[in-house]
């Protein structure tokens, strides 16, 4: 209640005094779509250091994790942004799929329940952010339920929405899947790990914010 | 003994955002594999999740689940605003939400045109079953 009454005074100032300088950028998407690998690009590019640590274990990211006031300039504008990176969403977590990467079982277990609460904690987390990229992985279906309620719920919430594919250094990429997937939004594919077309990313974010 | 339980929008229009959610939630937990005519709201989908996410635990694995909207694809106007007045109308009568324990659903896969429930194949499910007796 009190989180919805002060964006509802946010966006109320934001109305009367026009943009406001620091966007809450939040990064969303499925499950090891590169989400950390993306926000760990963009604040070594800007401030030289990273946001969290990257794995080949699922749900590596189970809290939300904030840089703040990271400034991005691109074509001679800047803004300054707060990165918001969130665990990825699911709708099914089993322990045992940890065990597979040789953790313990006890370890296994307590992975899958700070998992369920980061998932939590990401949903409820859209009501704290300006703009959302949803960071898909471009070598997989698209057409996912998690990433159909993503993007839904920020529709529904009016807030603006840039899709990545990620991972187009890969074979399997295929971003114009993505694309016909969901025409009404910007993608743009890029490699957050090679950072590969980051220069187009940032040009395709200003565009969003503008 | 696979069960699929057909739910008709009549069954669920009355029913509280959380009501609607509840409901289908305990019948994934009872292992059946629901069809409901009509679909969720973008905003039940997402507390659908969160509410799966709190009763995680060691026999229930979560869910899959997928909503199936047919005018998301429309691009006209005309085409927008006649799925807008149906949807006023009659509420989200159309289109279908298919949702089922992850224990028993591996995926589903969908494309424009098709979906595909891939089950778990009954093996796995019992070497699942006696982990957790062993537990």
């Amino acid at each position: 209640m009190k989180v919805k009454f002060m964006n509802y005074i946010n966006n109320l100032f934001r109305v009367i005094f026009g943009r406001k300088k620091l966007i809450r950028l939040g990064v969303y998407g499925p499950v090891n779509a590169g989400k950390t690998t993306l926000a760990n690009r963009i604040c070594k590019d800007w401030i030289g250091e990273e946001l969290g640590t990257v794995s080949k274990i699922p749900h590596e990211t189970r809290e939300i994790q904030v840089k703040e006031k990271v400034k991005i300039r691109s074509n001679s504008k800047e803004l300054d942004f707060n990165i918001i990176d969130t665990p990825g969403i699911a709708t099914k977590i089993d322990y045992e799929d940890f065990m597979k990467f040789k953790l313990n079982e006890k370890e296994s277990k307590q992975r899958a329940k700070e998992a369920t609460k980061g998932v939590i904690e990401a949903i409820k987390w859209l009501e704290n952010v300006d703009a959302v990229l949803v960071v898909l992985d471009s070598t997989q279906n698209p057409y996912n339920q998690v990433n159909i309620t993503i993007i839904g719920n920020l529709a529904a919430r009016n807030i603006p929405v840039l899709i990545i594919g990620n991972k187009v250094d890969l074979k399997k990429a295929n971003i114009k899947k993505i694309k016909n997937a969901f025409p009404q939004y910007t993608t743009v594919g890029i490699s957050a790990e090679k950072g590969k077309n980051m220069e187009d990313f940032y040009e395709a974010l200003f565009e969003l914010i503008k | 003994m696979l069960t699929l339980q057909f739910i008709p929008y009549s069954e669920v229009k009355d029913l509280s955002s959380l009501g609607r959610i509840r409901k289908l939630l305990n019948m994934a937990k009872e292992n059946k594999i629901v069809l409901l005519e009509g679909r969720l709201s973008k905003e039940e989908e997402a507390e659908l999740i969160k509410t799966t996410m709190e009763e995680i635990n060691a026999s229930f694995k979560g869910i899959e689940l997928a909503v199936v909207n047919p005018s998301e694809n429309e691009n006209d106007v005309f085409s927008k605003l006649r799925s807008t007045l149906a949807s006023t109308l009659l509420g989200n009568r159309q289109g279908f939400t298919i949702i089922g324990p992850a224990t028993i659903i591996k995926s589903i896969k969908r494309d424009p045109n098709k979906l595909q429930l891939l089950m778990k194949d009954a093996a796995s499910r019992r070497s699942s079953k006696k982990h957790k007796r062993r537990r």
